[in-house]
């Protein structure tokens, strides 16, 4: 059986069974979903957008649903290390089921955070207007294999003018009982009018078992509304990871994302926005730093569909071992998209002779009165600060190291949570410059 | 202190320095000057190990080591110190981490034990208000995003916490307006002592109203045309570099 037969089978059980208690409208959704995922089929490197990254270990891979599974036995304190430091409210997943017991939802006045399945129950208006309404798939398979299961995931809801102080924490865990199985979360986040709030995804695997994550995060960003998306994938070397964060912004809106890349075998991030109003600006950065055998993968896709919108990009990638990185940010200004200023970076570091990267900037404009710039580089340490360091008495391994960490720390400055900045600052301090103080 | 001995260096296939021969004694001031082109900023930079720079022939002593055969962090590990004249950028590194890392490397060759970060900062309290800096500098990325005035302060607040035996400014007195080229002199002159010695590289004689020189030396077409007292400085102020005429390849 092909594993897009196993997926269909998996799906009548899905069907059947736990998804039966889903309101009509999105019965409808999955069941037209697995459709359009079988007359697609698993995309291959024929594909533009899977051009460098060939998606055969997931296509090949037979994989157990990990909805029907009983959730995995983590704890509290397994899960401590990757709470920042921080006691915000925390919706926890652990091998793709939800987690009451270690879940903390009170948010506050204005902020409310639930699973899915409470969610469409809860607050239905609100989950029928935007859930599967912000992320297509009519051409993206995964998504579409995505949201013929959606049950399980996050929901967070930020009332107008909400301004929690904190932010939300999105924890998506695994242990080995996760081992050969699939997960299919599908998120919402809704920011109305007005709002601004944060969120953070986290995706951890506690245990190097093979498994698959096939993630969909919805983001609405209502007029005026601000929402900072944080996401930090912290995968098992042995995972297998899809994520499609997509928004669709409203006039004077910001969307502030920053997706964070350090674990997974072979990892595959989409981050889209839509700025569909007048005034909107989309800041989207990210840093993915990687070794071994690791292959990671950006895709950012700016829709410039209003005037006077802005956008920012800055994407690092430091590739170490016969680690294979690939950027593809794609920046579309519409034809009534007139004085778009978008400016896109992605700046790669290579520590090894055997380490690759491909990065695509692609800009397409239909307007003629814009500003949009992009740029690319791929390179090794700046020779003129190596010197400049060791001109100081620093020896040539330790200057490496900290031009290495300034790289990465560089961007990560950008990240306005305060305790993932510092959090993710510490790793990569860990990692390459051997030392806990911040430089 | 240093014998630079007929050096020779090059960049790629382009000879730069074409046989110097140089000595500098604790305690004195040499002033290298010379037109554009004419080698002083190489000079400078090939004493601290550039690697851009290969060193084709002649030698350098320096305290009785063969400097050329060192790596630039142990040349500055025993004392060599440079001034750059465009201090280089370095995003992501705290002034402060910087700083105490040199430091903390040019102790431990000493044989001194590392400072912490409490014996640091009250270091960097006696040694900001020498360059008139804030404090708030060293929180701030290196160099980035300072103004030319910033960056050669940085240099000659560096040189006072690494208190090196032989300090090489170039061109630091470029691109500074007349009160930060007096905050930069002074630093340096509170910095001299009687083992220690200076080598300022520099286009113009103003820097030298500042920090007066006991030897000035002429570099042109890679070579010493003339070397002189400090009103050798005042002379080429007056005349320019043109009278001085550079010698036969």
């Amino acid at each position: 059986m092909s594993t897009i037969a196993s997926y269909r089978a998996q799906y009548e059980a899905f069907a059947a069974n736990g998804g039966a208690a889903a309101p009509a409208w999105l019965r409808d959704a999955r069941r037209g979903a697995i459709a359009r995922f079988e007359a697609l089929g698993w995309p291959t490197p024929k594909d533009e957008d899977w051009h460098f990254t060939n998606p055969a270990p997931i296509a090949e891979a037979e994989l157990r649903p990990l909805h029907g599974a009983t959730a995995g036995a983590v704890t509290a304190a397994a899960l401590a290390p990757f709470a920042f430091g921080a006691a915000w409210p925390t919706i926890v997943f652990v091998n793709g089921r939800y987690r009451a017991d270690l879940s903390r939802l009170d948010a506050g006045a204005g902020v409310r955070v639930m699973e899915l399945a409470r969610a469409w129950r809860e607050m239905p208006a609100e989950i029928e207007r935007h859930l599967t309404r912000i992320a297509p798939y009519d051409a993206q398979a995964f998504t579409a294999l995505n949201t013929a299961f959606a049950h399980e995931g996050a929901v967070v809801h930020f009332a107008a003018d909400a301004a929690p102080e904190t932010p939300v924490h999105l924890l998506f865990a695994s242990d080995a009982g996760a081992h050969d199985g699939v997960a299919h979360l599908r998120n919402l986040i809704v920011a109305e009018r007005g709002a601004s709030g944060a969120v953070v995804e986290s995706w951890v695997g506690l245990a190097g078992v093979r498994q698959l994550t096939n993630a969909v995060t919805e983001v609405h960003v209502g007029a005026g509304a601000t929402l900072r998306h944080v996401k930090v994938q912290r995968e098992s070397d042995q995972a297998l990871h899809v994520h499609t964060v997509q928004a669709a912004q409203e006039r004077d809106s910001h969307f502030v994302s920053f997706s964070f890349a350090s674990g997974a075998a072979l990892s595959r991030t989409n981050i889209g926005t839509r700025l569909g109003g007048p005034g909107a600006g989309a800041t989207l950065n990210g840093l993915y730093m990687v070794d071994g055998a690791q292959h990671v993968d950006h895709q950012t896709r700016i829709e410039h569909v209003a005037p006077n919108c802005f956008s920012r990009e800055l994407y690092k990638g430091i590739l170490a071992g016969a680690s294979h990185g690939v950027f593809n940010g794609k920046v579309y200004v519409h034809p009534e998209a007139q004085k778009t200023d978008g400016k896109q970076t992605n700046a790669n570091l290579l520590l090894s002779d055997r380490a690759r990267v491909d990065t695509k900037p692609q800009l397409e404009i239909f307007a003629d009165d814009v500003k949009c710039t992009h740029g690319a580089t791929v390179g090794r340490l700046d020779r003129m600060a190596l010197f400049y360091l060791e001109s100081r008495g620093i020896g040539a391994a330790l200057a490496q190291r900290l031009l290495t960490h300034a790289f990465a720390a560089d961007v990560l400055g950008t990240i306005e949570v305060a305790p993932v900045r510092d959090a993710l600052e510490a790793l990569s301090l860990a990692r390459y410059a051997g030392s806990g103080t911040a430089p | 202190m240093l014998d630079i001995h007929d050096l020779h260096a090059s960049a790629g296939d382009r000879e730069i320095l074409r046989g110097i021969t140089l000595s500098v004694r604790a305690g004195e001031v040499h002033a290298i000057m010379g037109p554009n082109g004419s080698g002083k900023s190489t000079l400078a930079q090939v004493l601290a190990g550039h690697p851009a720079y290969e060193v084709t022939g002649g030698t350098v002593t320096y305290e009785g080591r063969d400097l050329l055969a060192m790596a630039p962090e142990e040349r500055a590990r025993a004392g060599v110190f440079l001034a750059f004249q465009y201090p280089v950028e370095i995003p992501g590194v705290s002034n402060a981490y910087f700083l105490r890392a040199a430091y903390n490397e040019v102790r431990k060759a000493r044989g001194e034990s590392e400072a912490d970060p409490m014996e640091f900062l009250d270091l960097m309290e006696r040694k900001l208000p020498l360059l008139d800096m804030d404090p708030a500098m060293m929180q701030r990325s290196v160099n980035a995003g300072f103004s030319g005035g910033e960056k050669k302060r940085n240099e000659i607040l560096q040189m006072a916490v690494l208190e090196p035996r032989l300090a090489i400014l170039d061109e630091t007195d470029s691109g500074l307006d007349i009160d930060a080229l007096r905050i930069v002199a002074n630093g340096v002159n509170a910095l001299r002592r009687p083992d220690n010695a200076t080598i300022v590289v520099t286009h113009y004689q103003r820097l030298l109203e500042h920090i007066i020189p006991d030897r000035v030396h002429v570099l042109a077409g890679g070579r010493i045309v003339k070397s002189g007292g400090k009103e050798l400085a005042l002379e080429l102020e007056a005349k320019g570099y043109d009278w001085l005429e550079a010698p036969a390849a």
